[in-house]
């Protein structure tokens, strides 16, 4: 099994990789190969042979361990024993979790609203100006690289060195807040504000997605609509308030639901900037940390039923305001 | 949309604006757009923004240049002065550090990103392209509700799966070698790959496709000889959003390859560095830029089916 699964050398793991690829190509192709004949194979084999490997994926990495987890979810730390709703009620009382839920409920309000918010400012002001795709490019880049990446990105912004003589801030807030007078700040340990300063990585982030889509949204206001408003005298902010703004309503909606569905699952940021110390867990992160640190398998699947209970209602909107703006554009 | 509001009525502006011709010319086109420009708020705030969001990157970029003793000593800010006066020091000894030192030795994590990555973009997507080419062009019983059974799938937070899956792995056998991420980075994209591929392929007009059953083909032809060459930009599109994803990843990564260095990719290493090393900002910061490189080359290079893939709705949830 070791040319299978090996995984010691350089050119085990390409080689590995190689043998997966075609693997796959080579049973896909045996696949439709078989059902390849017009009259003699029946339709329901066909049918099965393209919708068939996906949907035994999904059963087997979506819908299985999806039911088994809410299971999991009234059983206790080691899935033995059923303790019906405790595992929900410590997670909705116990001080640690509320702390927990709390900066969940600060990351999802002001995430999709700053980003959404910031989003199409930087949409209205770039649009149509000579550097709008350079500007719009060096807002985007975030989008590219990873929440690990952003928070080094950030941590070093954020980065404290004790206020002595003789000792140079290397972090760029801090020098600045030096420049002005005012003492640096542990911005990463203090509470509770430093759950804003994390929550600024993700809007730094997000802020490109939300250009690019309202960007395109803006651009799809009729030409008409906007040259009857010049003509009823509406200019710049006038403009903004009352043409551009409700136009736009739909991909409004779609981008702050999307933001905020990210939102609730992050976790990468606060993993890599504090690991989830000094009061600054998230749902998502506390999952990782009761599931596979604490093995708390119980809590840590109650966790992520909440999770995906407080995503339902925000994907709900999202697809009905999708379906809505596909429709108007 | 009923909602609208009303804009206000202004008193004497039809003297202000003059009558637009009935037809947009493109020196009238040049001539709003150089007004627009020309509006020292717009231009002011967009400045300000775009140098806002520049700053921390270029910031982390130039420090990974400098020497150790300088990146402890001073801020990164005071190399511009450095430049003028000649004092500014610039290597790139940190990046050797970062990716053959033994401590970190990010070059075979490097290895790993690239391993996990690639399976992880083509194998779904070649699974989500025949499933959506079903779901589009072979009627069959249950279709729909099928489908969007598979649309629905999308509300499930990967979070959900994990544990179940890792007993599965460990069970199977499989547990701590690629396989494992190639499987579940292939799953969870499969949805929203699903989905989109067949808002794609509906766009086709079937009057190609009733020629080309006419001429005797059977679906699996259909499918190489009539969908896949027009579908080449969709694929684009879908596959720069996984190798993203699948790239910059580190939930999946650090749950199920168990953070070993024959499998963990750089993501997982780097945010392990930035625990445990959390000053050590040579390493650090040559680090960040090394996991950041792949994605950043592919996004600069394939920006247009990226925003593409992005207004087609390509955003993991």
């Amino acid at each position: 099994m070791d040319w299978f699964l090996g995984t010691d050398t350089a050119t085990q793991k390409l080689v590995g990789m190689a043998v997966a690829i075609l693997l796959f190509v080579a049973v896909m192709a045996v696949i439709l190969l078989a059902v390849d004949r017009p009259r003699r194979v029946p339709k329901w084999l066909v049918v099965a042979a393209f919708v068939g490997p996906a949907l035994l994926g999904l059963a087997f990495g979506l819908v299985y361990p999806g039911i088994v987890t809410i299971r999991a979810s009234f059983y206790d730390r080691t899935g033995s024993e059923f303790v019906g709703l405790d595992n929900f009620v410590t997670a909705f009382t116990n001080e640690q979790f509320l702390i927990v839920l709390r900066n969940t409920a600060v990351w999802v309000l002001l995430v999709p609203v700053v980003a959404t918010f910031l989003g199409l400012v930087y949409a209205v002001v770039v649009d149509k100006s000579r550097f709008e795709k350079f500007a719009k490019a060096l807002v985007f880049l975030p989008m590219a690289i990873s929440m690990v990446g952003a928070s080094i990105i950030w941590k070093f912004v954020y980065e404290f060195r004790p206020d002595q003589p003789g000792v140079n801030q290397i972090g760029l807030l801090n020098q600045v807040l030096v420049w002005l007078g005012i003492p640096p700040q542990q911005f990463l340990i203090t509470q509770p504000q430093n759950t804003l300063f994390l929550i600024v990585v993700l809007i730094w982030i997000q802020v490109g997605f939300a250009m690019t889509l309202l960007a395109a949204a803006i651009r799809a206001i009729p030409d008409d609509i906007v040259e009857a408003a010049r003509l009823d005298g509406l200019t710049g902010l006038g403009m903004f308030r009352y043409i551009t703004v409700p136009s736009i309503r739909p991909a409004l909606v779609v981008v702050l639901t999307t933001i905020a569905i990210t939102t609730l699952k992050v976790f990468d940021i606060v993993r890599t900037m504090t690991g989830g110390q000094f009061g600054t867990s998230v749902v998502a992160n506390e999952f990782y940390t009761q599931s596979f640190r604490q093995n708390n398998a119980g809590l840590g699947a109650a966790l992520a039923v909440i999770l995906f209970v407080l995503v339902i209602p925000i994907v709900w909107y999202n697809v009905r305001q999708m379906r809505l703006s596909e429709e108007v554009r | 949309m009923s909602a609208t509001p009303t804009p206000p009525v202004t008193g004497d502006t039809d003297a202000a604006t003059p009558a637009p011709p009935a037809r947009r010319t493109v020196n009238d086109r040049a001539r709003i757009a150089r007004k627009r420009l020309s509006n020292p708020w717009a231009s002011g705030i967009a400045l300000v923004l775009a140098i806002l969001w520049t700053i921390p990157t270029l910031g982390l970029l130039v420090t990974s240049f400098r020497p150790e003793l300088d990146i402890r000593r001073s801020g990164w800010w005071t190399v511009f002065g450095g430049i003028f006066s000649g004092e500014a020091e610039f290597s790139l000894e940190n990046y050797e550090t970062a990716l053959f030192g033994s401590s970190t030795n990010l070059g075979s994590y490097f290895l790993n990103s690239i391993v996990i990555t690639l399976p992880a973009v083509i194998i779904p997507i070649t699974l989500a392209l025949l499933a959506a080419y079903a779901f589009a062009w072979i009627p069959f019983r249950g279709r729909d509700v099928l489908f969007v059974a598979v649309f629905a799938l999308q509300i499930i937070p990967i979070q959900i799966t994990m544990i179940p899956l890792l007993k599965a792995y460990v069970s199977l056998g499989v547990n701590g070698t690629f396989w494992t991420v190639w499987l579940s980075h292939s799953i969870f994209a499969l949805p929203l790959a699903i989905f989109l591929l067949h808002n794609f392929m509906k766009d086709i007009p079937a009057s190609l496709v009733e020629a080309a059953r006419v001429d005797g083909a059977g679906h699996v032809k259909i499918f190489f000889r009539v969908m896949l060459p027009l579908l080449v930009p969709a694929i684009a599109a879908f596959g720069i959003f996984q190798f993203l994803w699948v790239w910059n990843d580190l939930l999946v990564a650090l749950v199920f390859t168990g953070a070993t260095p024959d499998v963990a990719p750089l993501t997982v290493r780097v945010a392990e560095l930035a625990g445990s090393r959390g000053g050590d900002w040579p390493v650090l910061s040559a680090g960040a830029f090394i996991s950041m490189i792949v994605p950043l080359v592919v996004f600069i290079g394939l920006q247009r089916y990226f925003v593409r893939g992005l207004l087609a709705g390509s955003v993991k949830g």
